[in-house]
């Protein structure tokens, strides 16, 4: 006990992406993830790090393609409408093929929307929020704990691949508190940057040229082609996801983030008033674990997919189960919070054959 | 007392109580159990009413959003018409009397009145009325306590505030003894 601390959850993913070596941070400021800024501005300088809180957030993700294309370790942050700024230059990134860590702590939109929590970026996030084919790596995690342990991921995600990683939060997991235990993070064996980072070439190699702009079509193509190669590795290597109880269910609910902490409590619930119920809850949201739904296809009767929107994954979840089983929604949205009541009301109504 | 406190700390911006649920969630976690705490954020914090979510459970903890308090501490009149109805049957009330000029109406649940801001202007640390609340909440409950909140508290206090530790241990014990 006496090595965890209690933390807010933006505090504590700026820990812990100090810890993972991050030492470069570009942000602008936007409730409800300023204490990410405000940490990285107290710990960057005593790491030897950068911090820089730039004009706006177009120029902060531009700082953030500057330093992955000379292969640091960096990161930026923001919440919905700043995330929305952000899209053409993580479109660039990705274009080239460039790795970094971006955190959106959503808040409800659209527009200015509300600073409560809020899942509605789910879209943005997981379907490629800016143009061109590409997919982020969207890691979804439902407590500060786990947001800390992923955080090593997000970067060596990023860094094994080249592409930009997402973590996926909320204005609840940012602003609680919660014990939380840093450990020793392994790491993973890494490749070189040698081959494509502008470090500077002294003289001695022919130089490293970062891009997106490929006017010849084949030459665009092939290396489209290239990248999806890299998500077809991400999907077989990176899936992350938990199941709860559904073995035996009646019904599995399906959430992710803070949302499935909701639901696990539902769940409890509903199981001492004796109704079978799961849980499938997505830690990857893409690659989407459709593993997991497969498996849980074979023996339960229904699934409701709960979520901070007015239904966004619950496409993922239909596209999985591709027409097997009935799946059913409930959500709440512009900061609105489900309650585990509401679900267990949602949860009688379906296994009580209502539609 | 059940496994599970669900207690909302409430008042105006300034009197504490953000860093009073967070005491309570870090002794909670020093006594082992499990614990979240959540702040009110927005335009609330200016002055309107703030509030905090506590919850220490032996259990984990699902939605760190509480519905239903088991435990409400009201530190202004808002607070309490806000929060009174909210508190679950056999719940309990904490109520800063000298900033609060009714008596809950509940009848299902124990009321616990103690002019707490009065007292801490007494001794003469007007903005001491939340540790004043919290001595006499483990008084009355026993679950947390005194030793280890006393930890917590050193923990919780940054490190530049430090010289204010024994004024804080001071109001606790005051509220412990009312």
């Amino acid at each position: 006990m006496s090595d965890k601390v209690l933390m807010k959850g933006n505090e504590a993913i700026a820990e812990a992406a100090i810890q993972a070596g991050c030492r470069y941070f570009f942000g602008y400021p936007i409730t409800p993830q300023n204490e990410i800024p405000e940490y990285m501005s107290k710990r960057m300088p005593k790491v030897g790090g950068v911090y820089l809180q730039a004009e706006s957030e177009v120029a902060a993700i531009n700082m953030v393609y500057g330093a992955a294309g000379a292969g640091a370790r960096v990161m930026t942050s923001s919440s919905s409408p700043g995330i929305s700024l952000k899209q053409e230059g993580i479109s660039y990134i990705v274009g080239s093929d460039l790795p970094c860590v971006i955190v959106n702590i959503v808040r409800g939109g659209p527009g200015l929307g509300g600073i409560q929590p809020a899942q509605s970026d789910y879209f943005q996030a997981v379907k490629g929020g800016a143009h061109g084919d590409y997919h982020l790596v969207v890691l979804a995690p439902s407590s500060v704990q786990e947001a800390v342990d992923l955080m090593t991921d997000a970067f060596d995600i990023a860094d094994m691949y080249r592409v930009p990683v997402m973590l996926l939060g909320d204005g609840m997991l940012g602003q609680m508190m919660e014990p939380v235990e840093f450990k020793e993070q392994k790491g993973r064996d890494l490749p070189s940057k040698e081959a494509w980072a502008t470090t500077g070439t002294k003289g001695k190699r022919r130089k490293n040229v970062v891009n997106s702009l490929y006017i010849d079509p084949k030459e665009l193509e092939d290396l489209n082609i290239k990248r999806f190669e890299r998500y077809k590795q991400i999907e077989a290597n990176e899936l992350r996801y938990e199941m709860i109880n559904c073995d035996d269910a009646d019904i599995v609910l399906v959430a992710y983030g803070t949302t499935a902490r909701v639901a696990n409590s539902a769940m409890r619930s509903a199981r001492s008033e004796g109704l079978k119920v799961g849980l499938i809850r997505p830690i990857t949201l893409w690659p989407f674990p459709v593993e997991a739904f497969q498996k849980a296809v074979q023996t339960t009767k229904a699934f409701l997919a709960v979520e901070m929107s007015m239904g966004q994954m619950v496409e993922d979840v239909r596209m999985a189960i591709n027409g097997a089983k009935p799946v059913h929604f409930y959500g709440r949205t512009g900061g609105m919070v489900p309650t585990p009541s509401a679900i267990i009301e949602e949860l009688k109504k379906i296994l009580g054959g209502e539609r | 007392m059940s496994s599970t406190q669900e207690i909302i700390m409430a008042g105006f911006g300034g009197q504490g109580v953000m860093f009073a649920g967070k005491l309570i969630a870090y002794t909670g976690m020093l006594s082992g159990k499990e614990v979240s705490w959540l702040p009110s954020y927005g335009p609330e914090m200016r002055g309107g009413t703030a509030n905090c979510h506590a919850i220490v459970s032996d259990e984990p903890i699902g939605s760190p959003i509480i519905i239903n308090p088991t435990i409400l501490i009201a530190m202004n009149r808002p607070s309490l018409d806000k929060f009174e109805d909210t508190v679950v049957s056999g719940g309990i009330i904490v109520v800063d009397s000298s900033l609060i000029d009714r008596q809950t109406t509940r009848k299902d649940i124990k009321s616990i009145e103690i002019p707490a801001t009065q007292m801490a202007a007494d001794m003469g640390a007007g903005k001491l009325a939340n540790m004043i609340l919290l001595g006499k909440l483990i008084k009355e409950t026993g679950f947390l306590s005194m030793d280890i909140i006393k930890e917590a508290l050193k923990k919780v206090v940054p490190s530049k505030k430090q010289h204010l530790l024994d004024i804080n241990m001071k109001a606790l014990e005051l509220g412990y003894n009312y």
